[in-house]
């Protein structure tokens, strides 16, 4: 990396003999005027470096006129308010929001409104069979023949898969949109790594409907609350037990389940629990005659529970306590999964036999209470604090986490109760935040890359998918990764070859103003810049992009109006390039592709 | 990363600061590689949507098929619309008409009731467990032919770096079955490989690249550089299609051309992928007409075209074709078939043991249905995946590929 500690003492020792350059001074003069609510360890970043760090790290990146506003208010106060995001008024991002009504319907509304497509099929199959119609016939080429579609119907098939795509594509705009323009950045910031944390796939089934509900519901209210909180919330949303297939783990068969007496009628005089076969069947009536599912245990929730959303694969879990977990969670379903879509808790589908859990045991005859407290002894094992401390120390600092930082917020953690408010001033208090080898350490993932350049360029929300598609092409589609381990949290996996080429072309999309909401005309600075001479331009842009910071070699290339790789000079006549091509050089440039 | 790395400080031996003694060195470099050999090439085809066997290989000497698609069944070879024999007992679906030349000059390796152990029904958890490559493990962070890809990466003989499409998947995103440490490409189209910029601002972003920290941004920038070159000066797309082949105008045809592209260009391409959807009939799917024959249709010309196009070249080529499950042996209510469990696949090269049906016939009796009501497994799928990567293309390690799983009988099928 750049830094060594020498340099770092180096920095210190100017900073010390407080020389008044052009520069803002060092770090040690700015905190010490700005009113520390946040405490302050040593900064190795001057001023300057530690506004663009808070704005490459707490936020997206800078919007024109960011780093002003920060250095205005002083780092630690706007630190202080981004985490307190109910203080900021994220009116445009809400209004913008607004335009999409499925952000604000529950997955029954969606169900409703925006139907699956098979579910027109077997509605309509449904009603033939009523009306002692033959489905059976044999095809003449057209997919619906067999079921007397008619135009109507199929005209409403057809609507009803381009909505329900359409849903989707609403999602990942308001999310684009708010991260974007949003003012509320550290919310956006942690909706996002929770919702990397708690992947689900739109991909899967049914999920899509229940994407929503999960990051309003689910993500959104706790994302800067308390861990035990979020992960409960989790466990119940239809869209982490549809996606990691815990609505359907049941009861063994030859466990006891926990059947209230009302649902037995009649009794058995065996009290509130009885051994009961098939629970599944008996709990779900016709519907799973005609297709056998597999019943029984599904340990997929139990399993990435643990190794996934808590305690990290070398949690110090067995494959006891993830059978464990699992049973505790049976019963943890989703009400008509394709027709509702709320969480239930069926009794009869719970396995009711003691239980061994990481030392705990979970008493019999016992019904939800089981899961909450497995719910509870993860959220607060020290595995635990310290996976969630490692991920939120690499999102936020570096990809070499540094150990003690670690150690300092997974303290934190235990001693809050897991309050993520506090873990985060933890790290944005720390020395190693504000350090050398932090500082533009990190590589920006697809979604970090689009959004910080939409952000620098001044763009207005995108109302259409494209920025989505894009970042989609960047190898990142938004709701789109199919394991639930997320997307990579380190910058090697996103930079190889193929990634490099889609990011400079997407560095050239942008400068072209191809990017609805992205117009270099409508960009304030950019306006400026355009008027001047080509060597002012240069500096405009790399101070507006680049945050003033481009490698001498960087800055040669764009300055020189000169074909820079051509052998003779004949051909390296001045071939000046405009405007827009250096924005496209700058946003395609190595030093953009960090934050 | 290692490669990376090399190539990185290879870069700073020769070249100090400034811009011509870099592009000097992309030219060393580029000479410097050894024009990529005629290496062997796995094609993978994966048909998403659980294709359905029954109907593609078609078992027209088991009785119990014709009772259990009254509607959908393909009649016997010899009646109208019927099969296309292969062997008295297995017929190809009339559409596949185009790869029956390939059967009889034995370049067909049909292999039948194959498949994954897991009993899901899941689309999205069977292709996750066929290109993950482990069955009923759903954490496994990387796929199949991505870890065939890391763990050759590492033989001694690869003093040079290997090309940078030595594994090309044809699609928008990554695939599962590429993910991993490895490096691999994806690509709608060869069209999409280019800087989307003219002659000078090309320059200036290599540049951009090609100087400055020895970190890993610039390291993959200049890779990404030297890949696009490549592919410039190999212009793959000035291969037409040879032999009179022809290949269907669909995403999937359009693929399979582009993978031939690369294989004439010899630009080291060692892997590459293609998948194609719209297996998942549910409703009428027919029968020797209909919805699953105008797949097939494109399916099998898209092949027949890509072998006939490689011509010789396959002595150098498998191509395999792969789908999530099969489905049920039942005809459902709606002319269409349900999710199943096995499935079959083929393997098609000029070295495979073709002209045979692999596999064993477990049969459609009630009692021999898996469930009841599906075609029975009788070969796992990584025991033909396995075959397949270690003697086409050389993996040695194949438990590392599919962890877990030890083939217990060869298939026979390479």
């Amino acid at each position: 990396m750049r830094s060594t500690s020498r340099s770092a003492t180096l920095a210190l020792v100017l900073a010390l003999a407080a020389c008044s350059s052009a520069q803002s001074g060092t770090g040690r003069v700015a905190t010490a005027s700005s009113s520390g609510e946040l405490a302050q360890g040593v900064r190795e970043q001057t001023a300057d470096e530690q506004v663009k760090q808070a704005l490459n790290r707490v936020s997206f990146g800078a919007r024109p006129g960011d780093a002003e506003r920060v250095r205005a208010m002083g780092v630690d106060k706007w630190i202080e308010l981004q985490l307190s995001p109910g203080k900021i008024d994220d009116r445009s991002a809400e209004q913008f929001v607004a335009k999409f009504p499925v952000l604000a319907m529950s997955p029954a509304q969606l169900l409703q409104d925006y139907p699956q497509p098979n579910q027109l099929i077997r509605e309509k199959r449904r009603e033939m069979a009523r009306n002692g119609e033959t489905v059976l016939r044999d095809s003449s080429g057209s997919k619906f023949s067999g079921l007397d579609f008619t135009a109507a119907d199929s005209a409403r098939y057809k609507e009803a898969g381009r909505l329900s795509r359409q849903m989707l594509v609403e999602l990942q705009t308001a999310k684009v949109a708010r991260a974007v323009i949003g003012d509320r950045q550290l919310e956006e910031v942690m909706v996002d790594f929770w919702e990397n944390h708690f992947t689900v796939f739109a991909g899967k089934g049914p999920e899509r409907y229940f994407l929503g509900q999960f990051e309003r519901d689910a993500i959104r209210p706790h994302a800067l609350g308390k861990f035990r909180d979020l992960l409960g919330a989790v466990a119940k949303s239809p869209a982490m037990l549809y996606y990691l297939d815990n609505w359907e783990s049941t009861v063994e068969a030859d466990r006891p389940s926990l059947v209230l007496r009302a649902n037995r009628g009649g009794g058995n005089g065996r009290g509130r629990t009885a051994i009961v076969r098939n629970a599944r069947l008996e709990a779900m009536g016709k519907d799973t005659t005609k297709k056998p599912r597999a019943r029984g245990l599904n340990e997929n929730y139990g399993r990435e529970l643990l190794e996934l959303h808590t305690l990290g694969v070398d949690g110090g879990y067995t494959q006891a306590d993830v059978v464990s977990a699992a049973r505790a969670f049976t019963g943890w379903t989703v009400e008509k999964p394709r027709e509702d879509g709320s969480f239930a808790f069926r009794p009869a589908l719970h396995d009711a036999g003691a239980k061994s859990f990481l030392g705990h045991t979970l008493a019999p005859n016992r019904g939800i209470e089981d899961g909450e407290q497995v719910l509870d002894i993860v959220a607060t094992a020290p595995a635990a604090a310290h996976f969630v401390a490692t991920k939120l120390v690499r999102r936020f600092v570096s990809d070499s986490v540094p150990a003690e930082l670690v150690d300092r917020v997974a303290n934190t953690f235990t001693r809050t109760d897991g309050d993520i408010r506090e873990c985060l001033r933890t790290i944005f208090t720390s020395s190693e935040f504000f350090s050398r080898a932090a500082y533009k350490a990190k590589v920006k993932s697809p979604f970090e890359l689009v959004v910080s350049a939409l952000r620098v360029v001044g763009a207005r929300a995108d109302s259409t998918p494209r920025t989505a598609q894009m970042i989609a092409k960047l190898g990142q589609p938004l709701y789109g990764h199919l394991a639930p381990n997320g997307y990579p949290e380190r910058g090697d996996a996103w930079i190889n070859t193929g990634a490099i080429l889609a990011r400079i072309n997407f560095g050239l999309v942008v400068a072209s103003g191809k990017v609805p909401g992205a117009s270099l005309a409508e960009w304030t600075d950019g306006a400026q810049l355009q008027s001047l001479p080509h060597g002012a331009q240069v500096d405009g842009i790399i101070r507006s992009i680049l945050g003033g910071e481009a490698s001498p070699d960087t800055r040669r290339v764009l300055e020189s109006g000169v074909n820079p790789m051509a052998s003779d000079s004949a051909s390296a006549a001045t071939k000046l390039t405009g405007f827009e091509n250096i924005v496209g050089l700058a946003l395609g440039a190595p030093e953009f592709q960090r934050r | 990363m290692q490669r990376r790395v090399f190539l990185k400080s290879g870069a700073l031996a020769l070249v100090t600061m400034g811009l011509s003694p870099s592009f000097l060195r992309r030219m060393v470099y580029a000479q410097g590689m050894p024009a990529p050999q005629k290496g062997k090439v796995l094609i993978c085809l994966f048909q998403r949507g659980a294709a359905d066997a029954l109907n593609i290989v078609v078992p027209h000497g088991d009785a119990s098929y014709y009772a259990l698609r009254p509607n959908i069944a393909i009649a016997r070879p010899g009646a109208a619309d019927g099969a296309i024999d292969l062997d008295g007992y297995f017929g190809l679906h009339p559409s596949m008409a185009p790869l029956k030349p390939l059967w009889d000059r034995g370049m067909l390796a049909p292999v039948h009731a194959v498949g994954s152990p897991s009993s899901t029904r899941s689309h999205f958890d069977a292709q996750d467990y066929m290109e993950s490559g482990t069955p009923d493990v759903k954490g496994t962070p990387d796929g199949w032919l991505n870890r065939f890809l890391a763990t050759k990466g590492t033989c001694d003989e690869c003093k040079v770096p290997a090309s940078p499409f030595r594994a090309v998947a044809f699609a928008q995103q990554t695939p599962r079955i590429m993910e991993g440490p490895a490096p691999t490409i994806a690509m709608s189209s060869l069209n999409d490989f280019t800087i989307r910029a003219t002659g000078s601002d090309v320059e200036r972003l290599e540049a951009l690249y090609r100087t400055g920290s020895a970190d890993l941004i610039h390291g993959a920038g200049a890779e990404t550089f030297d890949a696009v070159k490549m592919l410039k000066e190999a212009n793959p797309q000035r291969y037409a299609a040879e032999h009179d082949a022809i290949y269907p105008k669909s995403p999937f045809g359009q693929s399979l051309k582009q993978i031939a592209q690369l294989v004439k260009a010899d630009v080291g391409l060692e892997i590459a992928f293609a998948d194609v959807g719209g297996w998942d009939t549910h409703v009428n799917q027919g029968g020797a007409t209909g919805q699953l024959a105008n797949r097939l249709g494109d399916f099998a010309q898209a092949i027949a075209a890509l072998v006939t196009d490689l011509g010789d070249r396959m002595d150098d080529v498998v191509i395999m074709t792969m789908s999530e499950f099969g489905r049920m042996a039942k005809q459902n209510g709606n002319g269409g078939t349900d999710h199943g469990h096995a499935g079959a696949l083929f393997v098609i090269g000029g070295h495979v043991q073709g002209h045979k049906v692999h596999g064993k016939w477990p049969g459609l009796a009630q009692e021999q249905l898996n469930e009841g009501r599906d075609l029975a497994l009788t070969t796992d799928f990584r025991a033909v995946f396995s075959e397949v990567v270690h003697k086409h293309i050389g993996a040695t390690r194949t438990d590392a590929l599919f962890p877990g799983f030890t083939s217990t009988t060869a298939v026979g099928v390479v």
